[in-house]
């Protein structure tokens, strides 16, 4: 992925990951690392909380948990990719653009994920994926990695889990 | 989590939702420093403003706070001469219902009021003073202050000093601070003691010198000066040599004792001036973190099923 992004974007010049909470900013720490040891350079990696951005404060059960937001530097005319660890309904990629818009405008934002599960609720694609995974709507996806769940990375698809 | 659709009162949180408040407001606290200071999540929603008692500071950091999350504001100011009874107080209640605000801020002269109006279904009402019972969101805000100077509240000693009988702050503050494990002292004048005071699992000082000794956290009330020439004490001056907090006085506590005060401040009468304006006030600090917390209470209220 990170050598697609390359591709894509003429090289790094200008870029800047931004990874959404929680399991996003993992991975988009990891990408940058690729992306640093591939092209031998700094890229700047933010962290973005949509929580106050969300459109379904009012449908959950569970209440709302704040996590940081840091944004390193200013994203003006920037190629920010975002990054998160499924794509689903594409909610939380709307509420995503429109946190990061308060921060300023970039030139392009792009979309990088880790599973693609399909159900698009949205008009949004990914532009890179690392794995399209079929699902029902109510299947269950869980990513593990390492950072968050102190155990080893893997993804498990648990069929019919979801309410 | 958050239970309730009202803040009323400390006295009805447990500590663990007050520290999801306070983490919460940490995160708006973010959002304030931002270039764009305003985020959606209330949009679409109506937060009636409803103060029977004067005051600009409260009311304008609800509104703020309310118009930093996207919500439509409306101010109803009640001359605070009239009296307010029963009767007035349900129709009022029941106008807004009608004009279908979400959220009712009120402050009342009469502890209870929030209480009453609480019983409207689908309206999230916060207490924002009532008469001299409670003023959760003040003691929130301390309590947001206190912990990012001190990182916690176990073992902490915080002095409370001034009218505390007349003071729903310093009921609200005693709750939340005694709830998380700090230890609470009260400084007062022997005639301003109030009964019962010691069921709340506090010290009681009549004097600085003894009461100020060692500890972390001065809290400074207003001398509310509409009670003054009713017998409590003899005069402002001679309140402020007995009680005022002076320089000299601030040295014994300790050396990174911070000093907090809910405002207005009488400057001369229970505070001096260089301690107001030194490095160890927190004053104006307390006023940014309350609109943090108070955005922060309308965004929980907002997520409690009605």
């Amino acid at each position: 992925m990170a050598y697609e992004i390359i591709e894509k974007n003429k090289g790094v010049d200008n870029l800047c990951l931004v990874g959404i909470q929680k399991g996003g900013v993992i991975l988009a720490g990891r990408l940058a690392e690729q992306l640093q040891s591939i092209e031998d350079r700094l890229i700047d990696v933010g962290a973005l909380d949509i929580t106050f951005y969300r459109d379904d404060l009012n449908t959950k059960e569970e209440q709302p948990v704040v996590k940081r937001t840091e944004i390193p530097c200013s994203i003006n005319n920037k190629t920010v990719v975002l990054v998160d660890d499924v794509l689903f309904t594409g909610r939380s990629i709307r509420a995503a653009m429109d946190a990061l818009i308060d921060f300023g405008r970039p030139a392009y934002i792009q979309l990088a994920v880790l599973i693609d599960r399909g159900h698009r609720e949205l008009p949004i694609r990914p532009d890179y994926v690392g794995k399209n995974i079929p699902t029902s709507f109510n299947d269950l996806i869980e990513v593990s990695l390492e950072e968050k769940n102190g155990g080893r990375d893997r993804v498990v698809l648990v069929t019919g889990e979801r309410g | 989590m958050f239970r309730s659709k009202d803040l009323l009162g400390i006295k009805e949180l447990t500590s663990e939702e007050i520290y999801h408040i306070l983490d919460t407001a940490a995160g708006f606290k973010d959002v304030l420093r931002r270039d764009i200071k305003k985020v959606p999540p209330l949009r679409g929603k109506t937060v009636a403003n409803l103060f029977f008692e004067p005051s600009t500071r409260t009311r304008t950091s609800f509104e703020l706070a309310a118009k930093r999350l996207s919500a439509d504001v409306v101010n109803f100011s009640v001359p605070a001469s009239s009296v307010i009874k029963g009767e007035t107080l349900k129709d009022t209640a029941l106008t807004i219902q009608a004009l279908g605000a979400d959220f009712v801020v009120i402050r009342h002269s009469s502890a209870g009021v929030p209480h009453f109006l609480s019983r409207i279904e689908n309206i999230s009402v916060i207490n924002a003073g009532d008469g001299a019972n409670e003023h959760p969101t003040q003691a929130l805000l301390d309590l947001f202050t206190i912990q990012s100077h001190k990182g916690k509240f176990r073992g902490l000693t915080a002095a409370i000093v001034g009218d505390v009988t007349h003071s729903r702050v310093a009921r609200s503050d005693i709750y939340a601070l005694t709830k998380l494990g700090a230890n609470v002292r009260i400084i007062c004048p022997p005639t301003l003691v109030p009964a019962e005071i010691g069921k709340l699992g506090v010290e009681i000082f009549d004097s600085m010198e003894k009461g100020l000794r060692k500890v972390d956290v001065i809290m400074m009330l207003r001398l509310q000066l509409e009670r003054q020439g009713k017998g409590f004490f003899p005069s402002l001056e001679e309140y402020f040599n007995l009680y005022g907090l002076t320089a000299e006085r601030l040295k014994l506590a300790k050396d990174d004792a911070i000093v907090m005060h809910p405002g207005p401040m009488n400057r001369g009468v229970e505070i001096a001036t260089d301690v107001a304006d030194g490095p160890r006030s927190v004053i104006l600090e307390q006023v940014t973190n309350g609109l943090a917390v108070r955005m922060a209470v309308l965004y929980l209220l907002a997520g409690v099923k009605k």
